[in-house]
């Protein structure tokens, strides 16, 4: 593994003192303080981190779900900080593949419909969409599973159809907390395996929270945070 | 948007939960739905009695045949009118009637009720096609012979063919019965009217009913009755004053069954909003993630409402499935405006099937509204947080 935050490549995220604070029985909280690094395109980015340390909330502010005290975050050179709501929803769409640690998919939808949702956002007609969701399922290798419900499938089938369903839009960043928690330790493998393969492969740009060194390893780069603060540089 | 099947497999996957909520609302659409279809089996019941074609002439401020009194010799007045069509015997198609009300006694349970007694002419039946005699014969003029509805025959003791009625101091055989379909008809007993008059002690018609020769005539056969100051008379077709005969009590059934309804509904709703609160609650995750992934706000809020529109028509179609059973139920009540006992059937209109579907989706849309606007204004990440 190597240290690509100074790397010449051009920066897909730029995180510029992003602060952010919670309101906790009347007290407030600072989670996050004064954060500020860039991650390349392309890379594969492990944040690691005790609980509490503001690791997912930093996944949340990248990708859009959550708004920042003070500080500007740029995706691909959007600054997502001054987009509204709406504006923010319709960029999530297009920009950001989210990859859950339960795999949040909808249980009363099969495979493919899961995989399709994102692609109800574009303006693709119903032929594009199959082919683009039928090519997604093949990637994770599911291609014969697509009429399944989630309840129908194991763990490791779920979390890959999640990958399916984050990677159909092809985002411009995929967001992963925990992928690998709810999983025996082989799916874990396989599914790291798959992200790496994606990053690899298409050059996917891949921020993942862990707790798992395991999972770490297969990042190229691992940041570590603690009490808000970015502490570390691990190679 | 979010495709339609999610919200229609959610209330699948709790079916338990959803027809419980949508049985509710199915027994409000049930009572709403059977009220309507009352107040329409009674309207089209006194509606179709009339033919358009007939009018109907009474004393000026009657409002029904019972309240009337005709003369002998307005009764020819009216009878000289041009505009009255004439028979295949070249006499004029019209019928000078007596109606008396008396009270009988019904079949099995001995409880008396009032029906029409009509004095009827030649031309009576030759008036209403509508009626046509089933069994036995038409009276005898100048004999203590009647015929009675079909609705009569059956529920009234002395009523069948071949038995008995005794009132006016006579005792009457029934020699026919009749059928007058779905019509008012069905529920009289028809006499020679000079012998019910005589019976009676009355001395003067109820009511002249005749033919027109053209539609169209109408508003001069009225001008030229209403005018004539040796009648006080009031024309109307005989539609018209069925019609308005069957106003009063229709209004009625619509007020009490709307009232009725309105107070079943809230329970309904509140079942359907409480349902919907729990299908919320049990989705919190599902909502993070749509959001999460790029479903705006009124998307999650169209995708809940959308589930609670469709709890509203599972249950308003088993309510009106449910209500048209009510079609094979035939029940008698009292015509409050005539005073006497009127059989009719409930009657399920496109117009009731309408409106039924509407009240059961809106009391769907208003048990729904409040839970999709709350999932609506989840937060992402706390929503995400709890799945």
């Amino acid at each position: 593994m190597t240290d690509v935050s100074d790397a010449t490549v051009t920066p897909i995220v730029r995180l510029r003192s992003v602060s952010k604070s919670y309101r906790r029985g009347g007290q407030i909280v600072p989670v996050l303080e004064e954060i500020s690094f860039d991650i390349a395109q392309g890379e594969f980015l492990a944040l690691m981190g005790p609980s509490g340390s503001g690791k997912s909330t930093l996944l949340n502010l990248i990708a859009g779900i959550d708004k920042v005290d003070s500080g500007a975050i740029l995706v691909g050179g959007v600054d997502i900080t001054s987009l509204s709501e709406t504006e923010l929803a319709s960029w999530r769409g297009l920009n950001v593949g989210f990859i859950f640690q339960f795999y949040n998919l909808i249980p009363v939808l099969t495979a493919f419909e899961n995989v399709e949702l994102p692609l109800l956002l574009t303006s693709l007609s119903r032929r594009e969409r199959r082919e683009h969701v039928a090519m997604a399922l093949r990637i994770v290798g599911l291609a014969d599973r697509m009429d399944h419900r989630p309840g129908q499938l194991s763990g490791g089938q779920q979390q890959r159809v999640a990958i399916a369903r984050a990677v159909v839009t092809d985002p411009t960043i995929l967001v992963a907390d925990e992928p690998t928690g709810d999983l025996d330790r082989r799916s874990a493998e396989e599914i790291l395996h798959l992200m790496e393969r994606l990053n690899r492969e298409s050059g996917k740009t891949v921020i993942m929270v862990t707790h798992d060194p395991r999972a770490a390893e297969q990042a190229r780069t691992i940041r570590h945070l603690e009490k808000g603060f970015l502490t570390d540089v691990a190679a | 948007m979010i495709p339609i099947s999610y919200s229609f497999r959610n209330l699948w996957t709790r079916r338990f939960t959803t027809f419980m909520t949508a049985g509710g609302m199915a027994l409000v659409v049930f009572v709403f739905a059977a009220v309507l279809m009352l107040a329409a089996g009674l309207k089209k019941t006194l509606v179709e009695t009339g033919s358009p074609d007939n009018v109907i002439v009474i004393r000026g401020s009657a409002g029904s045949e019972v309240q009337s009194g005709v003369e002998r010799l307005q009764a020819a007045i009216v009878e000289s009118r041009p505009e009255i069509a004439l028979g295949a015997d070249a006499r004029p198609l019209l019928a000078k009637e007596l109606v008396v009300l008396y009270s009988l006694n019904k079949r099995g349970s001995d409880k008396p009720a009032n029906v029409v007694i009509r004095g009827v002419g030649a031309q009576s039946l030759a008036l209403r096609p509508q009626v046509r005699l089933v069994q036995g014969r038409m009276p005898l003029p100048g004999s203590s012979e009647i015929i009675a509805g079909s609705s009569i025959a059956r529920r009234f003791q002395g009523g069948g063919i071949g038995e008995t009625l005794r009132f006016g101091m006579r005792n009457w055989t029934v020699v026919g019965t009749f059928d007058a379909g779905s019509t008012g008809f069905d529920s009289e007993i028809w006499g020679d009217v000079d012998q019910l008059m005589q019976a009676f002690r009355r001395p003067v018609y109820s009511s002249v009913i005749f033919r027109l020769r053209d539609r169209a005539l109408f508003g001069r056969c009225k001008t030229a009755i209403e005018s004539d100051p040796r009648l006080n008379l009031d024309a109307r077709p005989e539609t018209k004053y069925y019609s308005d005969q069957s106003e009063a009590m229709a209004t009625f059934l619509r007020i009490l069954g709307v009232a009725l309804t309105v107070i079943f509904s809230l329970g309904a709703m509140i079942g359907a909003t409480i349902t919907m609160y729990a299908a919320v609650a049990n989705r919190v995750g599902e909502i993070g993630t749509l959001r999460a992934i790029g479903f705006q706000r009124r998307s999650i809020l169209g995708a809940f409402l959308l589930e609670a529109l469709f709890l509203g028509f599972i249950g308003g179609v088993a309510g009106l499935f449910l209500a048209s059973f009510m079609q094979l139920v035939t029940i008698s009540t009292m015509n409050w405006q005539t005073f006497s006992e009127l059989a009719f059937s409930f009657t399920l209109t496109p117009e009731i099937v309408v409106k039924s579907l509407l009240f059961s989706v809106v009391m769907g849309f208003v048990g729904g509204v409040i839970p999709a606007i709350r999932a609506a204004r989840m937060n992402i990440v706390e929503a995400l947080r709890e799945s």
